[in-house]
């Protein structure tokens, strides 16, 4: 057969597999702090005897869009959302610490500071543990305030701080929890520059027009190798018909 | 089938259950004492197609990996208790709260829930019970003969009697607050039960420790902003139509493959 037909497939795969990625980001349209997935395709060209002709394509794709998403304002106590650069540092499954923009916070059963997906905020020391208290408030550098339970609002009081990190974002990576990480278990330093907006969260930066577009093109991509896989079957059928016996 | 399919799929799932969640918002919004409720939305875990840093030959490795999202799930329903405005009634039974705090209400079955609605009624006996006929606890009873009642900022309760002055004092509402309100289960009938999430209650008296005061002949209204959930409704809708956008895309895709070779 000719080796047209296995170019087209794999540009036919690699695009129907980009189609996930799109499709992945539409779902995800509505997740708070969510992050546009990026794809892309490198070409990977055969080796071989005499000159190389055929290049395959390979998608590409844990990089993620780095642009800010709109800012919602919902008034509850522990909806934080980030200004601008910056990150709230939480652990993750396996215990590492990684980043996210997703700030709808809550607490768990055991008083801990969680966000909506249950991983722990990390503060100055670790997991951030909520005491008993009748009010709580997050202030603009992360500081968390509460009143304790049984005492009026005079005596608010300091608790932790919510580890805000502003790391260089071309070293983090999304990992399979869809958390950002920075290579090698490393942890970024706190920032004392990264700001909160409190009352509010930070939507999904994923823009439904572009992906809209990026969807027709990578079917019309598909259609394309398709036609290719066509062609190549229309090649060999008139190679055919021409060694075939006449008569 | 493919990703791109199940991813679109989750899609549409998710933006169902927030229109479930809208529609239920905007349901009650007359409710008294009701609180919005709000989905939070997380993305599903990525699938390593290909390991980024792995090795693709002896001397070289891959500059980039590869890992496919899987679409998204709705993670969890909250409630988000910020206080609804007041709506004066001139019912002496209306009682509304302002701040922290819940009434608490004894159910049928022996177990306790609470509420923001204080809308009371008496029963046959005089008690003070809720509109679904659940005692409030601790109870109030009433006099059959009282003239008035007078339910104070701190939740004294005191009623004036034929032949007498000086009102007399029946009772004192308390008000219970949890630790995190959110994690209270909703159980209809505009009652809330405690759950391993939201912690015990504490009980106190309205106005002392961070407890709010009591508003006699007014109702809380909801808190449902119907601008927020017209918002969130269309913001919902066009969520949807993409998604299934995104899967018929993907189908179309399938389907030329079909037919064309």
């Amino acid at each position: 057969m000719d080796k047209l037909l296995y170019v087209a497939m794999s540009g036919a795969k690699q695009a129907f597999a980009t189609q996930a990625v799109i499709n992945h980001n539409v779902a995800n349209a509505s997740t708070t702090g969510f992050r546009t997935d990026l794809h892309a395709m490198a070409s990977r060209p055969i080796w071989g005897a005499g000159f190389p002709t055929r290049v395959n394509p390979l998608l590409v794709g844990n990089e993620w869009d780095r642009s800010t998403g709109a800012l919602q304002t919902t008034g509850r106590d522990l909806d934080v959302a980030i200004r601008g650069a910056g990150f709230i540092a939480v652990q993750g499954r396996d215990g590492t610490e990684a980043y996210t923009r997703a700030g709808d916070l809550q607490l768990d059963a055991e008083g801990r500071l969680v966000t909506a997906s249950g991983h722990p905020v990390l503060g100055q020391q670790g997991p951030i543990v909520i005491p008993a208290n009748t009010g709580i408030q997050i202030g603009g550098d992360g500081t968390i305030s509460i009143v304790a339970q049984g005492q009026g609002p005079e005596t608010v009081s300091a608790i932790d701080r919510i580890k805000l990190v502003r790391p260089d974002v071309d070293r983090l990576t999304k990992g399979v929890d869809g958390l950002l990480r920075l290579p090698d278990g490393e942890a970024a330093d706190a920032d004392a520059d990264a700001q909160l907006a409190t009352g509010s969260i930070e939507a999904s930066n994923v823009n439904i027009a572009e992906a809209m577009i990026d969807m027709i093109l990578v079917a019309r991509h598909y259609e394309t190798q398709v036609r290719m896989m066509d062609v190549a079957n229309e090649n060999a059928g008139a190679a055919q018909r021409l060694v075939a016996p006449a008569g | 089938m493919d990703t791109a399919l199940w991813a679109a799929k989750t899609g549409l799932d998710a933006q169902h259950t927030r229109l479930t969640l809208i529609s239920n918002n905007i349901a009650n919004i007359n409710t008294t004492g009701y609180k919005r409720g709000r989905v939070a939305f997380e993305d599903l875990l990525y699938q390593n197609v290909r390991q980024a840093g792995a090795q693709s030959s002896q001397q070289t490795e891959l500059p980039s990996g590869l890992y496919l999202g899987t679409g998204v799930r709705v993670v969890a329903t909250e409630k988000l208790f910020t206080q609804g405005s007041l709506e004066q009634t001139g019912n002496p039974l209306d009682v509304a709260i302002t701040g922290r705090g819940f009434f608490q209400i004894l159910l049928p079955d022996g177990s306790l829930a609470y509420t923001r609605d204080g809308g009371f009624q008496m029963n046959a006996d005089g008690e003070l019970v809720n509109s679904s006929g659940y005692q409030l606890q601790p109870g109030i009873t009433l006099p059959g003969d009282a003239l008035s009642v007078t339910i104070g900022r701190d939740g004294v309760v005191s009623v004036t009697q034929p032949g007498q002055t000086a009102p007399v004092q029946v009772g004192s509402l308390q008000l219970f607050d949890f630790v995190n309100a959110t994690g209270l289960e909703p159980r209809g009938e505009n009652l809330l039960v405690e759950t391993a999430s939201s912690g015990a209650p504490t009980s106190g008296t309205p106005g002392t420790n961070g407890l709010g005061i009591l508003v006699q002949s007014s109702l809380e209204t909801s808190n449902v902003n119907v601008v927020e959930e017209l918002v969130g409704m269309i913001e919902t809708q066009r969520a949807y139509e993409i998604n299934s956008k995104a899967i018929s895309t993907a189908d179309e895709m399938l389907s030329y493959l079909t037919n064309s070779l």
